[in-house]
């Protein structure tokens, strides 16, 4: 067997490691996924912050109260909007994929109208009733993932037709007319954590509050062992326990102030459902061989399909997740209004699609993730109820939504047009560059391979 | 004899990317009229020196002065370098295949009288431009019609049409035939004739001894030395020497074959072409590999050994029609890529970029991706067994990287085709099948591929390598079949092939195989 020799014509292992530049940020980008649309979202992350302080903020000025971060408004904001982030998971999915998805707000309108028929007049209970919508949201998808997958007609067109044939569908069954369901299933909708006898606080939100935190210490530690364990650059530990101190923190507080919310009130169902599906959906997407075969196909699918991954298959599935994602969302929205009717669902494709964009997906697909689409989508949320506390009309919610999206996707397409990254990108990279002029300067170095022992440099960061 | 002044002067250029420090303190000067060949080994910053200077990299980005024609320039976009007079031919050809060809060479640039384009004066034009480059081709052909070699002359053509000064071609040969690299180079040496300069970068020695008058080299991201090709002593060995920083005594690594058993055999393999069905890309080949064996499949740009490697790769290309695949003495049946991959086949792509890499991951994604299986348990992928096996084929392989969660898009070329091959040799094959692996590779890197080919094949494994470079599988191959219009002309052992005999059986199918 022949090895590398002393005459291997290379030698471009350069030893000078440079010295640890991953700083506290670059950690805590981590958290969404190592991939080019990290520092995008991790901005959108600061955006959502910045957004929920203003309105804190001008609340405050102009009510005399700061009511954005107050207990009802957070449990409305979860209320209202936890259909549109559930429909933002499936749809960064298909978008991830290069598809879209444009029949949402119509198949969660066609599923709601069958469930409360089946509920008011089959008289069928509710949880079977549920499982009933979630087969039709799958049904549904399956009739258009098989169009998109195996006939080969672009998702736009196949969903567009769905778009119609759905909301046709639901008026069709529900003549139009509002069909009323019983009391116990709008719990999934309008539902809170159940209230410790006699006690005005919350104890059962406090509790996954905790839990929560818990999980944030737990994880972070095991990164860290994991990390050292394969000799990988590791964050200095006051990152760490920032890190950790302000996402625990933030956590505790928000369950704190769900907590303590008018008697009766607490943390939604709906929300759980949705914490419950974001967490599955993160792990599907981020570490399971199907999720890989997402990003696989979106990113390239001639080489995806070339690496053994049956894209066909794939884009099936992704389209009929989507159409489930859309059922349950349906179900949700007919508990919380406590009855189906024909305009259920109205624009929720606009609304889920731009949440996706704003949290960092690319158009050309192959990049996105669940938790920046979460954040994209908490944009528009904390958006349109600041605007509605502040008494801004309907009207200028629109434009101003709109000009959001336009703005987000804008700053970005054009960072990437001028060949550097975003904002906060530059900003960190001068700090680098501030370090890199501190360090060492390293001689161009040309080292035999023979007598170079990488495994001893497991940090070694070839200068190239 | 007083030197007239440079037509082009790049002063102490450095641009660092995040974590990179990718040109440092780099100069280049180029004399009107001159070929300045840019070497050096992938990764080393010759791209990224293009790009500062065409503007690909906005002023700003980088620290450093350009001179272009005595003035100092600084250039925000491609648009104003192109005014300016610079053109840029990327490898990556970027002409729009749907479009015709004088409607590519007008692109941007085109002849309008009061806001209406002017076809017959952009007709007249774009023909006697194709006249200066040497195509001879119906200026209303689209672009997908034209094979490589064609299309890289109308992209020199665009660059005429805006009245180029200054002509950057990054390794513009590389994925050419003979015939057409050499009418490139050629066409370059034209060019000079007429006072335009070019900037060249490749890979390929040869081409570069031949025509460039200065050579610049580039080690590591620093501008090591410019040599003066007319001042003589200038010959491959002192090129590569100054590449790596030392001679190389031999460009293929020695090898004692240890050839077992026929384990891989191909019996009258008849595919036909996805779109035109009277065609058929292979017309019953018959092909068989030894354990420990590197065969070699040579043959012209067309000739179809692609489409015959891919066709037997999980049919990943044409129609099946006939033939059937034996392997360990069992018929197989591969009717998709899934099932070649678990029958210990892997087919490393001719073209990284469209068919290898997935440009929008990172390093350690890329390598697990074709057999994500095999780290992961009830489909949940490890990811701390991912990031072990990267970073150790990072280090087998050399891969240039500061970490394994770098995007596979910022590595340069070479680093690109490492990371394709790490992936194959992941999947742990029996059957590797490389198609032009080395194209784009500097010589150093193509040393340490042959290694790696030469190490598999001692584990026992097959190897068929699908090269355009004859020098190449006659380096290492063990034996060479020659492909022509689809059908396996011959089947030499390396002892007997030499260029001539293997060109012979590469252009005519007097001779049948008798595998
Ligand atoms: N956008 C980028 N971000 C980070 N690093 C980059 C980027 N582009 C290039 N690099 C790095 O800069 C170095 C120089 O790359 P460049 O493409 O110029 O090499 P090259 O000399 O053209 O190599 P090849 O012969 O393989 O094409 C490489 O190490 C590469 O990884
Ligand atoms: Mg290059």
């Amino acid at each position: 067997m022949t090895t590398p020799t002393g005459a291997t014509p290379t030698g471009a292992t350069t030893t000078g490691a440079t010295p640890e530049k991953r700083g506290g940020l670059a950690d805590l980008r981590k958290m969404f996924g190592n991939g080019q649309s990290t520092l995008r979202q991790f901005g959108i992350l600061g955006s959502l912050v910045v957004i929920i302080g203003l309105f804190q903020l001008l609340t405050w000025l102009i009510k005399g109260t700061g009511l954005t971060l107050s207990s009802t408004n957070l449990i409305n904001v979860v209320n209202q909007y936890s259909y549109i982030l559930i429909l933002a998971i499936g749809m960064v999915m298909v978008i991830i994929m290069g598809h879209i998805d444009l029949s949402v707000g119509s198949v969660a309108a066609f599923t709601g109208i069958i469930v409360a028929k089946a509920m008011s007049e089959w008289n069928l209970p509710w949880p079977l009733a549920i499982v009933l919508g979630l087969l039709v949201g799958a049904a549904v998808g399956a009739w258009q993932g098989f169009w998109v997958a195996y006939v080969g007609v672009p998702a736009f067109i196949v969903t567009l037709a769905g778009m119609l044939i759905f909301r046709g569908g639901n008026q069709w069954i529900g003549q139009s007319t509002t069909t009323p369901v019983p009391v116990e299933f709008t719990y999934i909708g309008a539902g809170y954590l159940p209230d410790v006898a006699g006690s005005a606080f919350n104890y059962a939100t406090m509790a996954l509050g905790v839990l929560g935190a818990a999980w944030i210490v737990f994880t972070e530690l095991r990164l860290r062992s994991v990390q050292k364990k394969m000799g990988s650059p590791q964050a200095p530990l006051w990152v760490s326990i920032v890190k950790i101190v302000l996402l625990a923190g933030v956590i505790l507080w928000a369950a704190w102030l769900f907590a303590t919310g008018r008697p009766g009130t607490s943390f939604p169902i709906s929300g759980i459902i949705l914490v419950l599906l974001v967490i599955l959906y993160s792990f599907i997407t981020r570490s399971t061989v199907f999720g890989r075969h997402i990003y696989a196909v979106g990113g390239n699918r001639l080489a995806a399909t070339l690496s053994g991954v049956k894209d066909r298959r794939v884009d099936f599935f992704v389209m009929m997740n989507m159409s489930v994602l859309a059922s349950l969302a349906g179900m949700i929205f007919v508990a919380r209004s406590t009855a189906s009717g024909p305009q259920d669902g109205n624009g929720w494709e606009l609304d889920a699609i731009a949440a996706v964009f704003i949290g960092g997906a690319a158009v050309s697909g192959g990049i996105g993730t669940v938790i920046g689409s979460i954040v994209g989508g908490l944009v528009m949320a904390f958006l349109n109820n600041g605007l509605q506390l502040l008494g801004v009309g309907a009207d200028w919610v629109q434009i101003i939504k709109g000009m959001v999206l336009l703005l987000a996707v804008g700053v970005d397409v054009w960072s990437k047009s001028q060949g550097r990254p975003s904002i906060l990108g530059l900003w960190t990279r001068r700090r680098r560059a501030r370090l890199e002029e501190q360090g060492p300067t390293e001689p161009p170095a040309v080292v035999p391979s023979s007598g170079t022992n990488e495994s001893s440099e497991p940090r070694d960061v070839a200068r190239l | 004899m007083s030197a007239p002044p440079p037509i082009l002067e790049m002063r102490s250029i450095t641009k660092e990317f995040p974590g990179v420090k990718a040109l440092s303190d780099v100069s280049l000067t180029v004399m009107p009229a001159e070929i300045h060949a840019i070497c050096g080994e992938n990764g080393a910053g010759k791209s990224t020196l293009m790009k500062v200077l065409s503007g690909v990299y906005p002023h700003g980005t980088y620290t450093g002065e350009i001179f272009f024609r005595g003035e100092e320039v600084q250039f925000r976009d491609i648009r104003q370098s192109e005014h300016a007079g610079i053109a840029i031919i990327h490898q990556e050809l970027a002409l729009i295949p749907e479009l015709s060809i004088t409607e590519n060479i007008f692109l941007g640039n085109e002849i309008a009288r009061g806001g209406r384009i002017d076809w017959p004066a952009a007709k007249r034009k774009a023909l006697d431009l194709l006249a200066r480059v040497g195509l001879s081709e119906d200026p209303d052909t689209q672009i997908k019609h034209l094979g490589v070699g064609k299309q890289q002359l109308v992209e020199i053509a665009k660059a005429l049409a805006k009245d180029v000064k200054l002509l950057i071609l990054d390794e513009p040969t590389a994925a050419l035939n003979e015939d057409d690299s050499q009418h490139l180079l050629d066409l370059i040496l034209g060019l000079k004739g007429r006072g335009i300069a070019s900037i060249m970068i490749s890979h390929k020695l040869n081409e570069i001894e031949q025509i460039a008058d200065a050579i610049t080299i580039i080690r590591d991201g620093h501008a090591i030395e410019t040599l003066d090709v007319h001042g003589g002593d200038v010959d491959e060995d002192r090129i590569i020497r100054g590449m790596v920083g030392r001679s190389l005594e031999s460009r293929y690594p020695d090898r004692t074959p240890h050839i077992g058993e026929v384990f891989f055999e191909v019996r009258d393999w008849t595919i036909q072409h996805p779109q035109v069905p009277e065609r058929l890309v292979a017309k019953g080949s018959n092909l068989e590999v030894r354990r420990g064996e590197i065969v070699g499949l040579a043959g012209l740009m067309g000739a179809g050994r692609t489409e015959l490697a891919m066709s037997i790769f999980g049919r990943s290309y044409g129609t099946y029609l006939a033939g059937t695949i034996v392997k360990d003495g069992k018929e197989i049946v591969l009717k998709d890529v899934e099932s070649a991959i678990d029958h210990g086949l892997a087919y490393v792509s001719e073209d990284r970029k469209v068919l290898g890499l997935n440009l929008l991951d990172t390093i350690k994604r890329s390598i697990v991706s074709a057999k994500l299986r095999k780290i992961s348990r009830l489909d949940v992928v490890d990811e701390f067994k991912e990031s072990q096996v990267a970073e150790s084929y990072r280090k087998q392989l050399r891969i240039k990287s500061p970490s394994v969660d770098m995007g596979v898009a910022k590595l340069s070329g070479g680093n690109q085709q490492k990371v394709v091959l790490a992936k194959w040799m992941f999947t742990d094959p029996d059957l590797l099948i490389l198609d032009e692996p080395t194209r784009g590779i500097d010589v150093g890197a193509k040393y340490e591929i042959y290694t790696i080919i030469q190490q598999l094949a001692a584990q026992g494994k097959g190897v068929i390598l699908i090269s355009s470079e004859l020098p190449e599988l006659l380096g290492i191959a063990d034996r060479i079949y020659t492909v022509f219009e689809g059908r396996i002309t011959d089947n030499l052992p390396v002892s007997e092939a030499t260029p001539e005999a293997l060109m012979r059986s590469m252009t005519s199918a007097k001779k049948k195989a008798n595998a």
